[in-house]
């Protein structure tokens, strides 16, 4: 009795999972689709879901308009940038904070969050401002060292979880066997984090990756990402949706293709810490 | 992943991205511009003018929206990113006013100014100079179903009233068919559902201020005014009409599910297009007005191409846009993709043109421009130069605001009554605020 109601329980979450699951990645799905129709399939009334003629058009017309090659390297460099240098500044900080607690530790973390709090468009005349002065305006190092501020808070945060939930008694037996902060940095905690660290660095990536607001806003044509490539698909006066949805699908692909192999890290670091 | 590994890549990355950063160029002018079928053609041109001329030309094409908020943060920090920036009819003049922009007054004699229609270029000019080149320029006008039309018995007048449209709805409409007597837009945005409903309030004698700078909301027009958009989409318009913008109603007339559609002169060329399932069955009228009422429901509206102050490439830009706004251009355009493709509304010669005028949609689209005056948009005298906008800086986000809560009536979710009262108080409190009264 009592398994057939586990495996009855066992049914309807695996199907409400499901169903969660398709409802969430239908968006992505009707993007990808559309991006294969015509521009009159794509507002055909009824929608058209699977019974039209797939055409690889928008996709030449893309291609062609724009050079996609640019934007991907750009969003490459911007993401990996700023992942690899927020995690230089998080690290350190965040094992300080994990190990080395102090009184106010818990008001930093929580003045550091608060940076997120602020509407981004309410520091755009102060930061360009800034660019100008420094010549960063369309430049992928400034775009890497502006996602890196951004997502600073939520790498230190993450890193600060991961580390909190390895036993400090292991560090202390390293420090008695000699082993500098340095030493105990690299190869004491580093590879008990790597999990968490691999985890926080692929958030990073994607939030990078899809970051809209300031990659449109401080760049033009050097710099630009993939959001800009999207954007300037997007048409209120004229009828553009397969072409739009072409673009689109070109920008998340190398995206969803990366976390459709590291899921596994992803959820394993989403939920870290999360069940004790 | 080490430390040494970690400082390595990064080390790459950013050097990677400042060597690239730096390449060396002749002279190149940045263009910033919007999503659209004529700008798109345009930059397939741009190797023909950089053959001619040596320059090149880099495109920043972004969304409307984002385009002005970008814009207007480079122009307003001296940023220097754009040589050429695409804006309209709205900011044209205020960005003149500030010293923004760079006269346009020195064009050679052969690009002739003079030919560009007068409305347009009363529109892009300040205290009389020119500050931007109109691209292509608009109106709005009736597009209706001559088969449905001619099924029901009617007869499409030229200049149709407000109440003809209303009767010609009622027949054409057909929810059995899937079949709406009309299409408008409803959609919340200064630049969609507020300049359609702004030119429906001139049509019937409504003004957002009056001469004092005191919003008129609370007037017996606008009431008139917004009640019979409201009974009319009611009645016979497509269900969600509140979220309808030019696309979304576009893709209804195109699929043959409006008898009408009142809208930019520009949708003409869509609607006659091989996209259209109803492009043989199509014709054009003026926009309508209220019975008595002199002012239209058409708005004036103009893509125009300016040239930020501070640029360090003046010269260049000024190239440009002689190129992309010049007789010359039109004819290539021609040539290659046919007359219905050339950019409409900006120049005299295009109309003049027996090639041109054969076109279904050509004489409409002047007429309809001709007939609109930014001076005086509606009956009673205005403090405000334009017709579905107020040539201000505070407009834009006051009027998002008012068309907001129109939207919101439109969906059912408050009353006319209350709508007005609201845009009656956000217009007031954003005029004292600015200092206006």
């Amino acid at each position: 009795m009592a398994r057939a109601v586990t495996s009855r329980r066992k049914l309807i979450n695996t199907t409400a999972a499901w169903a969660v699951g398709l409802l969430i990645f239908f968006p992505i799905l009707w993007t990808i689709l559309t991006s294969f129709k015509t521009e009159a399939q794509a507002i055909a009334a009824p929608p058209l879901f699977l019974n039209f003629d797939w055409t690889l058009e928008n996709y030449g017309v893309v291609m062609e308009r724009s050079n996609y090659a640019r934007f991907l390297w750009n969003s490459i460099l911007i993401a990996g940038g700023s992942t690899i240098l927020g995690l230089l500044v998080a690290v350190p900080a965040a094992w300080s904070m994990a190990f080395v607690p102090s009184r106010r530790t818990k008001d930093i973390l929580l003045w550091m969050l608060s940076t997120k709090m602020l509407p981004a468009v309410g520091v755009l005349y102060p930061i360009y401002l800034l660019f100008i002065q420094l010549g960063l305006l369309d430049s992928r190092a400034g775009l890497i060292i502006v996602m890196m501020l951004i997502n600073l808070p939520i790498i230190v945060w993450m890193l600060y979880t991961y580390f909190r939930e390895i036993p400090v008694d292991i560090l202390e037996a390293a420090r008695m066997d000699g082993a500098s902060l340095k030493s105990e940095i690299l190869y004491v905690l580093t590879p008990m984090a790597i999990p968490g660290i691999a985890s926080t660095m692929l958030l990073n990536f994607i939030l990078a990756w899809n970051e809209a607001f300031w990659t449109l806003n401080l760049t033009s044509v050097n710099a630009a990402p993939l959001t800009a490539f999207i954007a300037s698909y997007s048409s209120p006066e004229g009828l553009f949706f397969a072409k739009l949805s072409a673009a689109s699908t070109m920008a998340i692909a190398p995206i969803l293709i990366l976390g459709w192999f590291s899921q596994k890290q992803l959820v394993r670091g989403l939920t870290f810490g999360a069940v004790k | 992943m080490s430390i040494r590994t970690a400082l390595r890549a990064t080390s790459a990355l950013v050097l990677c991205a400042i060597a690239t950063t730096a390449s060396a160029q002749d002279t190149t002018i940045t263009i910033a511009t919007v999503n659209n079928g004529d700008m798109i053609r345009m930059q397939g041109y741009t190797d023909t003018f950089t053959a001619q001329t040596g320059i090149n030309v880099e495109w920043v094409t972004l969304e409307e929206n984002v385009l002005r908020q970008r814009v207007t943060t480079d122009i307003t920090t001296n940023g220097g990113q754009f040589d050429i920036m695409t804006i309209g009819m709205y900011e044209t003049p205020i960005w003149g006013a500030n010293g923004w922009l760079v006269p346009l007054n020195d064009l050679s004699a052969e690009y002739d100014v003079d030919d560009i229609l007068p409305a347009m270029r009363n529109g892009l000019s300040h205290d009389g100079t020119l500050y931007a080149a109109p691209f292509y320029g608009e109106s709005s006008m009736v597009m209706y179903r001559t088969d449905l039309m001619e099924a029901a018995g009617l007869e499409m007048p030229t200049a149709p009233t407000w109440q003809f449209i209303r009767e010609a709805a009622a027949a054409m409409d057909d929810p059995a068919d899937d079949i709406n007597g009309i299409c408008l837009r409803g959609k919340a945005g200064w630049g969609e559902g507020g300049a359609f409903i702004t030119v429906t309030g001139n049509s019937f004698g409504a003004r957002w201020f009056d001469e004092e700078w005191n919003a008129q909301f609370d007037q017996p027009e606008w009431a008139e005014a917004v009640n019979f958009y409201v009974n009319l989409m009611n009645d016979y318009g497509p269900q969600g009409y509140a979220t309808n913008g030019f696309n979304e109603n576009l893709s209804l007339f195109q699929q043959g599910k409006c008898g009408m559609w009142i809208d930019a002169t520009v949708a003409a060329s869509f609607v006659t297009n091989a996209d259209s399932t109803v492009a043989e069955h199509v014709g054009f009228a003026l926009a309508p007005n209220a019975e008595g009422v002199e002012k239209r429901a058409n708005w004036l509206w103009a893509w125009a191409l300016a040239i930020p102050a501070g640029t360090q490439q003046e010269g260049a830009a000024k190239q440009f846009i002689e190129w992309a706004t010049s007789k010359d251009y039109i004819e290539l355009v021609a040539a290659n993709e046919g007359w219905a493709n050339v950019p409409p509304g900006a120049r005299t010669s295009l109309y003049e043109t027996p090639e041109y005028q054969a076109v279904p949609f050509a004489q409409m689209t002047l007429d309809s421009i001709n007939a609109a005056d930014p001076n005086n948009p509606t009956v009673d005298p205005v403090p405000y130069v334009g017709i579905q906008f107020v040539a201000i800086p505070e407009f834009a986000g006051m009027a998002t605001e008012v068309s907001q809560e129109f939207s919101a009536a439109y969906a059912g979710q408050q009353t006319v009554e209350e709508a007005l009262a609201k845009a009656q108080a956000i217009a007031t409190e954003t005029m004292e605020a600015a200092g206006y009264r």
